[in-house]
């Protein structure tokens, strides 16, 4: 895999004459997760959008670019809200759809391997409709895997789940991703205590720096400076409204 | 199971409407050539079954080809509209209004330009489901979750390998719904065409029967498309369901 890049995005976004965010930087350090929490509703999602170059209704007025200046095009993978699985392919089907897309002949060896890693090498031959929750996430995680970008996205890719699945899900994303440098938008302050090396809260006024435990992600979720990272950024959002 | 208990719910019924239907006529007395009862319907049906078949194969005939043809340019339209802004601002419009134009009363104007042959009444299938089939898929293909193309336009899908790959299979209930209309219309189409001017065909004879005050002949004539057109709907119907099921998540 070729070094990550790290990404910035700076400017305003505005829809018609409504400020959605003011100006503003966010930063996504080479190799790193970089967290954005915030609550519903400040451009979060806007924000990811914009990196990803997806349509957002919004009036843009700024740049996104990579820090070994190439273009960013075809060099990010996205995961969005919910898993997005095509209810009419099997697990190694919607792993396999980028290269479909792209009109490339599949790597399947590829992929049984990566299905295999995230634990569903049982059920690559299952349609979404008969997985779990947690595992429908795990072939959505495959999914993103096997597209093998150097810069991925996450818009809040683990919202959906059950406590305990989420916890999982925050330590095999965390694991397979190193090394990639990572966006990820949540509202949910143990995704970011957990997960991140630098993370931001965002709300109407912009960004500011959250602190965060000294020990390397992935953390554990009982970690004593975890939890109280993670209440810190919970007093904060609550203050923030 | 299941099957057997809808089929012989399907006989009950079958023969409720049949005792009704000999029942009116016992009772009110009609002379046969007003109403004539299904027992004399049957005898009919079964002593002219050569006649019969022949002129219904042909009005089968048209119906399958009709909805072939109509099925499929309404699909391409469809995808052609999705692919080509250009296109689309074309037809959007003309697919709008030709649900509002009653396309029935251009079956003369077919008959003149085809002639009393298959090809008229073929055309005239096709005019009356193309629309219907055009704008329902045209609809499931503009519904496609917002989620799932931008997953395709992070990945590099081309704008064609996007309407094929992704919303092409979300688009696959419309058309089942499509289908159900198309061939619920399709029948209609092939006797009024068949009214308005042919040589063969059921719609033709039961013209030819009613003028010469056979209306036993005309209800016999009536059974043979009905049956047929029951049977193609129910098959059409099981291929929508098996389309549905197999291209999106089941409910519950």
């Amino acid at each position: 895999m070729s070094v990550a890049p790290g990404l910035t995005i700076e400017g305003s976004a505005r829809f018609g004459a409504v400020p959605l965010f003011p100006s503003l930087r966010f930063e996504a350090a080479p190799g790193l997760w970089t967290s954005l929490l915030g609550p519903s509703g400040v451009g979060k999602t806007t924000l990811l959008r914009l990196i990803a170059g997806l349509d957002t209704g919004a009036i843009f007025d700024g740049q996104v670019y990579a820090s070994d200046g190439a273009p960013l095009a075809g060099r990010i993978a996205y995961m969005g809200q919910g898993d997005l699985l095509a209810p009419w392919l099997d697990v190694l089907g919607n792993v396999v759809l980028g290269a479909r897309l792209r009109g490339e002949a599949p790597d399947f060896a590829k992929a049984r391997e990566i299905i295999a890693r995230v634990g569903l090498a049982r059920h690559e031959r299952e349609r979404p409709f008969a997985l779990s929750g947690g595992q429908r996430q795990r072939a959505a995680l495959a999914r993103t895997l096997m597209e093998d970008r150097p810069v991925v996205l996450l818009d809040e890719p683990f919202s959906s789940l059950d406590a305990r699945t989420r916890t999982e899900m925050q330590e095999l994303a965390g694991e397979l991703l190193a090394g990639k440098t990572v966006a990820l938008i949540t509202h949910d302050p143990g995704d970011a205590a957990r997960l991140s090396h630098r993370a931001f809260l965002m709300n109407e006024r912009g960004l500011s720096e959250l602190a965060l435990p000294q020990s390397a992600p992935v953390r554990s979720y009982d970690d004593k400076e975890v939890i109280a990272a993670q209440a810190q950024m919970l007093r904060l959002l609550r203050s923030g409204s | 199971m299941n099957a057997l208990m809808i089929l012989g719910r399907g006989v009950l019924i079958a023969a409720i409407g049949l005792l009704a239907w000999q029942a009116l006529v016992w009772l009110t007395g009609v002379p046969a050539f007003i109403l004539p009862g299904p027992v004399r319907v049957g005898e009919r049906l079964w002593d002219t079954r050569s006649l019969i078949a022949e002129h219904a194969w042909v009005t089968y005939a048209q119906i399958v080809i009709g909805l072939a043809l109509g099925v499929l340019l309404g699909i391409g339209t469809a995808l052609q509209m999705i692919l080509s802004p250009v296109y689309r601002s074309v037809m959007r419009p003309l697919v709008v209004f030709s649900q509002a134009i009653p396309i029935f009363a251009l079956a003369p104007v077919v008959t003149l330009w085809l002639g009393y042959g298959m090809a008229s009444k073929v055309l005239f299938i096709v005019l009356i489901i193309y629309f219907p089939i055009a704008s329902a898929c045209y609809d499931g293909l503009s519904r496609t979750p917002q989620g799932a193309l931008d997953l395709a336009r992070v990945m590099g899908a081309s704008p064609l390998r996007t309407t094929l790959r992704v919303r092409a299979p979300y688009a696959i209930p419309s058309l089942a719904s499509g289908l159900r209309l198309a061939v619920a219309a399709a029948p209609f189409a092939a006797v009024i065409g068949e009214w308005v001017g042919a040589s063969r065909g059921l719609g033709h004879m039961m013209l030819l029967a009613n003028g010469r005050g056979q209306t036993d002949l005309m209800f016999a004539c009536l059974i043979a498309l009905a049956a047929f057109t029951v049977v193609l709907y129910f098959a059409i119907d099981a291929l929508g369901d098996a389309l549905v099921a197999r291209f999106s998540e089941p409910l519950g």
